[in-house]
């Protein structure tokens, strides 16, 4: 007999919230976490719960993301409980995005409107468009403690966006996991996943486990782990700094893409995406770019002192968008692999843990198998 | 409460803490004018308002932080105080709202 009904290797907040939407079904589930050292972009994410802007050329990815966001709320309740009363600090009011001069509107505008072409062409049952352009004013209108940069020509408002502490996020999925009864081992690097008759077997050294569902979650190193199990997923790392201002008093009503309050207080600003490989390291040049569209926007802003810096690698896919596959070969081994794990945490653990206690992927999840990389390129 | 040791004959000049004239002299951190001028506290923190006054004069305990001329956060103890310098004790949270 199987030691585990699932093995989730990676406890980042996507494996994470596998592993918890599992254990919601009474699964038996180990959730397995690399080294201390390892790349981990579930501690240094942005906050955002978003929707706006998003799954350009791939219709099903808006959907997905509109469903998370509409699931959010519930989620938020059923893990704050499931955790014991956690604290997780949660904002959904909508979101906006600034746009400056008045090129950067009619580009933001020509985006969401495309968005919206083509949505409606894959989805005839689309409601009301939730996102809209405003103007200046009305931007000042919703943020009227925060005096706008001259070049600020007004903003694009999403309704399904919000915003998120990750840390309490992350940190209430662990408790949640554990509180159903279930185990994250840290510190387990797993080096081996191999498919046996009803089931596989996942080995960390000398130690190994057994389960009738694996699923890779292992962010940055899923591509590794997936390779030779008929799961090559094409993934890359990119590097976002972000910027922290000291505590203010209460500026942003609504996150604004790059740009958040926190419930303590603090700003968050974000973020840049470099293509430098594995390098954590994060660069003057980069604070620099940060402070300074910061103050393009909100010029008040630049008496708020910084006090922290950091920089994460964000899991990238060629097109920028989720991977969720089951092997062919080997059925039972899964892999999810996205950049927004923290707006898809809710369709996570509500709906994709559900498909992958069914054993299959709906077609609607067609779009996300990584087989659409492979093509051939033209020269 | 604290008695300065510079000598007296010496020329001082005026600086403002929130808005009133106080005297201090050259050399004077402002971290020491605010010793000296009542309540002889530097802030209230951000979160819980509670009172801090300058404590290590030497750039490690960051309780002496207050707003000098319009620059937020700034560590009095490493700041020469200067004729006519502008000094804010902060309380709270610090507000950009307009």
């Amino acid at each position: 007999m199987a030691d585990f009904d699932a093995i989730v290797i990676g406890a980042g907040t996507v494996g994470a919230a596998i592993g918890y939407g599992l254990g919601q079904r009474k699964w038996r589930v180990l959730v397995l976490d690399g080294a201390d050292t390892d790349f981990r972009a579930a501690r240094a994410n942005f906050g955002l719960v978003w929707s706006q802007g998003k799954g350009r050329g791939m219709p099903a990815y808006q959907d997905l993301t509109k469903r998370s966001s509409d699931m959010w709320r519930e989620f938020h309740r059923e893990l704050c409980a499931s955790a014991g009363g956690a604290q997780i600090d949660y904002q959904h009011a909508g979101g906006i995005a600034f746009c400056q001069g008045d090129d950067g509107f009619e580009e933001r505008k020509a985006l969401i409107e495309a968005l919206d072409d083509e949505y409606r062409s894959a989805f005839a049952d689309a409601g009301e468009p939730d996102v809209e352009m405003l103007s200046r004013d009305q931007v000042q209108d919703l943020m009227p403690d925060l005096r706008l940069g001259n070049s600020v020509s007004g903003a694009s408002f999403g309704r399904r966006d919000g915003h998120v502490n990750p840390l309490q996020l992350l940190s209430a999925l662990h408790k949640a996991i554990q509180a159903q009864g279930n185990e994250i081992r840290g510190r387990t690097t797993v080096d081996k996943i191999r498919p046996k008759a009803g089931g596989c077997e996942v080995s960390s050294g000398d130690l190994r486990w057994q389960a009738g569902r694996v699923i890779i979650a292992a962010g940055i190193a899923s591509g590794a782990l997936g390779r030779s199990l008929g799961l090559d997923v094409p993934i890359r790392a990119q590097r976002g700094q972000v910027l922290v201002t000291q505590r203010l008093a209460p500026v942003l009503p609504l996150p604004c893409s790059g740009l958040r309050q926190t419930a303590e207080g603090t700003i968050m600003i974000g973020a840049t995406k470099e293509e430098v490989g594995a390098d954590v390291s994060v660069t003057a040049r980069a604070s620099a770019w940060l402070s300074r569209k910061t103050i393009k926007i909100a010029p008040d802003l630049a008496r708020a002192q910084l006090v922290r810096h950091w920089s994460g690698l964000r899991i990238m896919t060629p097109d920028g968008h989720p991977v969720y596959a089951q092997s062919e070969e080997h059925p039972g081994i899964f892999v999810a692999s996205c950049h927004s794990g923290v707006t898809l945490a809710a369709v996570h653990a509500d709906e994709l843990a559900g498909h992958i206690a069914a054993g299959a992927l709906p077609a609607s999840y067609n779009p996300f198998h990584h087989r659409r990389f492979d093509v051939q390129t033209a020269h | 409460m604290f008695k300065q040791l510079t000598d007296p004959k010496e020329p001082g000049f005026q600086v403002f803490v929130d808005g009133m004239a106080v005297s201090a002299r050259p050399g004077d951190t402002v971290a020491a004018v605010l010793l000296r001028t009542p309540p002889h506290l530097a802030r209230h923190t951000p979160v819980r308002e509670s009172p801090r006054a300058p404590f290590c004069l030497m750039g490690v305990c960051f309780d002496c932080l207050a707003t000098v001329d319009d620059q937020t956060s700034v560590q009095t103890c490493l700041v020469e105080a200067r004729p006519g310098m502008r000094i804010e004790r902060p309380r709270g949270k610090l507000k950009v709202a307009q």
